[in-house]
């Protein structure tokens, strides 16, 4: 009923604004001002050209200057200060290209509005002219795409032999986390022996497999030391993004990706600098993965290395979990990989990252 | 009729009179003369006319901007106001208002349905199909198209692939909604999201049909500039607008059959048991047979048609707004060469870069190098666009048009969205800013938006050519401002959102604390929105009204020099009654110092303006 009653309303609206609109046709048409002529509105055009430039122009700038802080989110990884840095040097640079051209724009549509009597000025081409506004972007560019280059190539370079490695894994709609245990190194997985109590699909016929541990979903990693996060997914895209630590890659299936950082500052610290006692670094999904998408996050929590140590130190690997090793013959044996594991070639080409398996915790000494 | 005079360049209502160009008897009347007898059924439906083709397309592009403004109004109800009620919708939605509230698959289906039909069916076929087809002939001097037949063909495919994408809106379960990039797995798995069971399915068919309309106009456009140029018209005497609509064609031609492949190599995972796409997934309970096939591979394929796409949709609006912006401020536009030379360059590297939306897919890192290193070399040519059009305003003698105003709020929303792109395009930034809403933001002000306006621009100009009326000024100028604004109001704020890192396709972003601010933003992003969305009822009332009660159009309204004001006021089947008109100069003879008046249509010979003939000109009278 009140949708019909909004929608009598509305088309009541249009009937009236019709009306109006056509009344005021036929009065022009009576007092002869209707014919197409360059008067009155011309003038007023190009008057609030100029008046849009100041204005929006102020407005914009109130309203930069006045999110600013809360627009830029806290950086607590290395490689993110420096792409920081990189993102509002060239913010600056496309900034003055931005006022340059807008305020020429709107200052030349007020300033050379018709005027009766005058005649434009006939100027095609001119070769340097255009020679120097070719060069000069051109140049421009180059220093940002070196700039661009280098730190593309650093980050995106093989991480340091003394990395920390996890595996998160993305599947609707949350995120696995498992880390190497004692031996460092992660087994096999393979997404054939997945089954309720074996998430991952440990290959558990692979010894490296058996001193793995898996979390309640939350991320440990040390502050001031190479993290290596190993990414895969078990069914669609999912993107592991973390804005604070300036990381994104892709959660591809059947290919598992990778992305390396150094955290600065531990949870405890960042709480403290921005007075949040509930601050917590988070793991966001950032490809379209299904209905609940947005709500695909995961913990991550930055320790000082001795506490990280502390935590790694306590986690129980899989070997101690019952119901995996059970469950583990059940599914093996279903999903035909035969007696005694599944450690075929198929299985370890999935494994193959392109990384060092086994990248030794620089932490491993103190364990 | 012995004479053909229509086809004279009598300015009316102008400043002058131009010269009467050089005309010759008719020995025999064109065989493509009017047809006074033919059925409204061949006349209005399954016409062979470019002219009413055009119409066509455009009437049915605004059909589906609305309907893709109003799906974006829905979302942006919910991205505003996550806490109201919107029980007052369930009329409209039915069961996807669950308890109150958006569901979260309908979310999802709003947005991706939202980007597909603007993308496709409103910015490449409303916007090309409409002014490709339109301009194409009568600005290079053509009865009509190459084939007349195909281009029918152009628009039924265009109009079944409509038919098919609008009954999807209304599925049970729904229409597709894994994002208009449809990456697979995600669209090819129906358990993944209910949208990809059906819905995909149609969309997958939709798109087949749009890809085979779009190459039936392109080889037309193609054939038609190369082939039907009239007398004297060569290739560097061309409007801006045809060099666009060519490159654009050519563009088309090149990208929408590898699309054709990547959505037939999705057809085959989805129903035929092939792994293109799909590998070692676990998903419901179930391992999945698939191995082997790559989700980047797909990607690759989509955009080798997704980026040149984004040029497919800017570059006739680039054209029209080149063409409008000269007429209207009276002058020639500046470094005509080098505008072409430009488009060509974009469209050259618009075919190299499509990997810049891929640094952060797990592709090799050392590609991200490359691609970033070939992107921001493609701001070089646009960035000379922009300072052209800034030349060509310079000491012009500006009429603010409705068109007019358009096109430099065309330009203005160009360098505000095209700026951000030197971010984007570089890999480093990118691992920060990947599927924010600074993304959104880039692309809605530098293809989206932009696009439109050149939309609108081309509609007010050229619409007393297409309906023989005018256009209502005033309420253009009301539609201008209202949108103009309302567009930055929306677009500019939702940069600060993006640099916050709030992800895209998000249906709230409560559930984080990093995206905990900004709820006012985006209500405020919501409002600009919806009213802006508003505003363009009143482009519809004008549009409408105007095809019946516009003032009546005099032949050359706008005073400009190219072929297609030198038809009848209503052109008929076959454009010109007589002989079409030859070509002797290029199209931008604006305010030519030594001319009684202050434009020289292209088909004035030189012979006739001597007093304005430049010393090269003089060698070449005729």
């Amino acid at each position: 009923m009140t949708a019909l009653t909004i929608l009598l309303v509305l088309v009541l609206l249009l009937v009236v604004f019709g009306l109006l609109f056509r009344l005021q046709i036929l009065t022009s048409i009576f007092s002869g001002t209707y014919v197409r002529e360059i008067g009155m509105s011309n003038r007023i055009n190009a008057v609030l050209m100029l008046v849009f430039m100041v204005v929006g122009g102020a407005a914009f700038f109130w309203s930069f200057s006045e999110n600013f802080n809360k627009m830029n989110p806290p950086v607590a990884s290395i490689h993110g200060h420096a792409m920081e840095r990189m993102f509002w040097t060239t913010m600056t640079v496309i900034g003055i290209a931005f006022v340059l051209t807008q305020v020429i724009l709107f200052v030349y549509s007020y300033k050379y509005q018709h005027r009766e009597g005058r005649r434009a000025y006939f100027f095609a081409h001119n070769n340097t002219i255009e020679v120097v506004w070719t060069i000069i972007p051109a140049i421009v560019m180059a220093s940002l795409i070196f700039a661009g280059w280098k730190a593309w190539t650093r980050i995106t370079g093989p991480a340091p032999k003394d990395a920390v490695v996890v595996e998160v894994m993305g599947k609707q709609f949350n995120w696995l986390v498992r880390y190497p245990g004692r031996d460092m190194k992660l087994g096999v997985v393979n997404y054939r022996l997945i089954d309720a109590s074996n998430d991952f699909g440990f290959d558990l016929s692979d010894k490296a497999a058996l001193d793995d541990f898996t979390t309640n979903g939350e991320i440990h990693v040390p502050k001031g030391h190479p993290v290596l996060i190993k990414i895969r997914s078990r069914d669609v895209l999912h993107a592991v993004y973390m804005p604070h630590f300036r990381v994104q890659m892709y959660a591809v299936p059947g290919m598992p990706t990778r992305f390396w950082f150094t955290p600065t500052m531990t949870t405890d610290e960042m709480r403290a600098h921005l007075g949040n006692p509930k601050f917590d670094y988070e793991l966001a999904c950032n490809q379209i993965c299904g209905a609940s998408h947005f709500a695909m996050k995961a913990k991550v929590i930055v320790d000082e290395p001795d506490d990280y140590q502390a935590w790694y130190a306590k986690q129980k690997p899989n070997s101690d979990n019952a119901d995996m090793m059970a469950s583990y013959k059940e599914t093996s044996k279903s999903a035909g990989l035969g007696k005694g594991g599944s450690l075929g070639a198929k299985a370890a080409a999935i494994e193959e990252t392109g990384e060092t398996p086994a990248a030794p915790l620089s932490v491993q000494t103190a364990m | 009729m012995a004479t053909n005079l229509p086809a004279s360049a009598h300015a009316q209502g102008g400043i002058g009179t131009a010269p009467v160009p050089h005309t010759e008897h008719d020995e025999h009347l064109h065989e493509h003369d009017e047809h006074h007898d033919q059925h409204w059924l061949w006349k209005y439906v399954f016409s062979q006319d470019h002219k009413m083709i055009a119409r066509q397309f455009l009437i049915t592009g605004i059909f589906w901007a609305i309907v893709g403004g109003t799906l974006s109004s829905l979302f942006r109800l919910q991205l505003g106001w996550p806490e109201a009620t919107l029980d007052w919708l369930q009329p409209l939605l039915g069961k996807w208002i669950e308890g109150g509230k958006l569901s979260k698959e309908f979310y999802l289906a709003l947005v991706t349905m939202h980007g597909t039909i603007m993308v496709f069916f409103v910015l490449t076929a409303g916007l090309s199909g409409t002014f490709s087809n339109f301009l194409i002939p009568l600005q290079v001097g053509a009865r009509d198209m190459a084939s007349g037949f195909m281009n029918m063909l152009s628009y039924w495919f265009f109009f079944l692939s409509s038919v098919i994408m609008f009954i999807s809106l209304f599925l049970e379960t729904g229409p597709a909604a894994s994002g208009w990039t449809i990456y697979p797995p995600l669209s090819a798995l129906p358990q993944a999201i209910p949208g990809s069971g059906m819905g995909m399915t149609l969309w997958l068919v939709s798109m087949v049909f749009f890809i085979v309309s779009q190459l039936l106009g392109g080889v037309n456009y193609v054939t038609t500039v190369i082939n039907l140029r009239t007398r004297g018209l060569s290739m560097s005497k061309l409007p801006l607008t045809i060099w666009a609509f060519f490159l654009t064609a050519i563009l088309g031609i090149l990208s929408f059959p590898v699309l054709l492949s990547a959505a037939l190599l999705l057809v085959f995972d989805r129903s035929f048991g092939t792994s293109f796409f799909l590998s070692d997934i676990y998903i419901a309970g179930q391992a999945l047979h698939n191995q082997g096939g790559s989700p980047v591979l797909f990607q690759h394929l989509f955009w080798f048609l997704g980026h040149p796409e984004v040029y497919i949709v800017i570059m006739p609006a680039m054209g029209m707004v080149s063409e409008i912006l000269a007429t209207n401020a009276r002058k020639p536009i500046f470094g005509y060469r080098a505008m072409i030379g430009s488009l060509i360059g974009i469209s050259l590297l618009s075919f190299v870069v499509w990997a810049h939306h891929m640094f952060v897919t797990g592709m090799n890192p050392f590609l991200g190098s490359v691609f970033m290193f070939l992107t921001l070399i493609i701001a070089v040519p646009s960035g000379v666009k922009v300072f052209n059009w800034l030349a060509t305003l310079w000491r012009g003698n500006i009429r603010f048009t409705a068109a007019m105003l358009f096109s430099i709020g065309f330009v203005s929303l160009f360098i505000s969205g095209g700026l951000t792109g030197i971010i984007l395009g570089n890999a480093t930034l990118d691992i920060q800013m990947h599927n924010t809403y600074f993304v959104v933001a880039h692309f809605h002000l530098v293809m989206g938006s932009s696009a439109f306006f050149g939309l609108f621009a081309g509609v007010y100009h050229w619409f007393p050519k297409m309906f023989g009326r005018m256009m209502d000024e005033k309420l253009g100028y009301i539609h201008f401002w209202l949108t103009f604004i309302g567009v930055y109001l929306v677009f500019m704020p939702m940069h600060y959102v993006g640099i916050a890192g709030f992800p895209r396709r998000y249906y709230s972003w409560t559930g984080f604390d990093a995206f905990s601010q900004f709820a006012d933003l985006n209500k405020f992003i919501s409002a600009a929105a919806i009213l802006a969305f508003f505003a363009q009822f009143v482009f519809i009332f004008n549009f409408f009204y105007s095809i019946f009660r516009g003032r009546r159009a005099t032949q050359n309204p706008w005073n400009s020099t190219t072929l297609e004001w030198t038809t009848p006021i209503v052109p008929g089947h076959g454009n010109w009654p007589g002989e079409i008109p030859a070509v002797y100069r290029w199209p931008y003879d604006y305010s030519k110092p030594g001319s009684e008046v202050d434009f020289i249509p292209q088909n004035v010979p030189y012979s006739q303006t001597a007093s304005s003939n430049l010393p090269y000109e003089r060698e070449i009278e005729d």
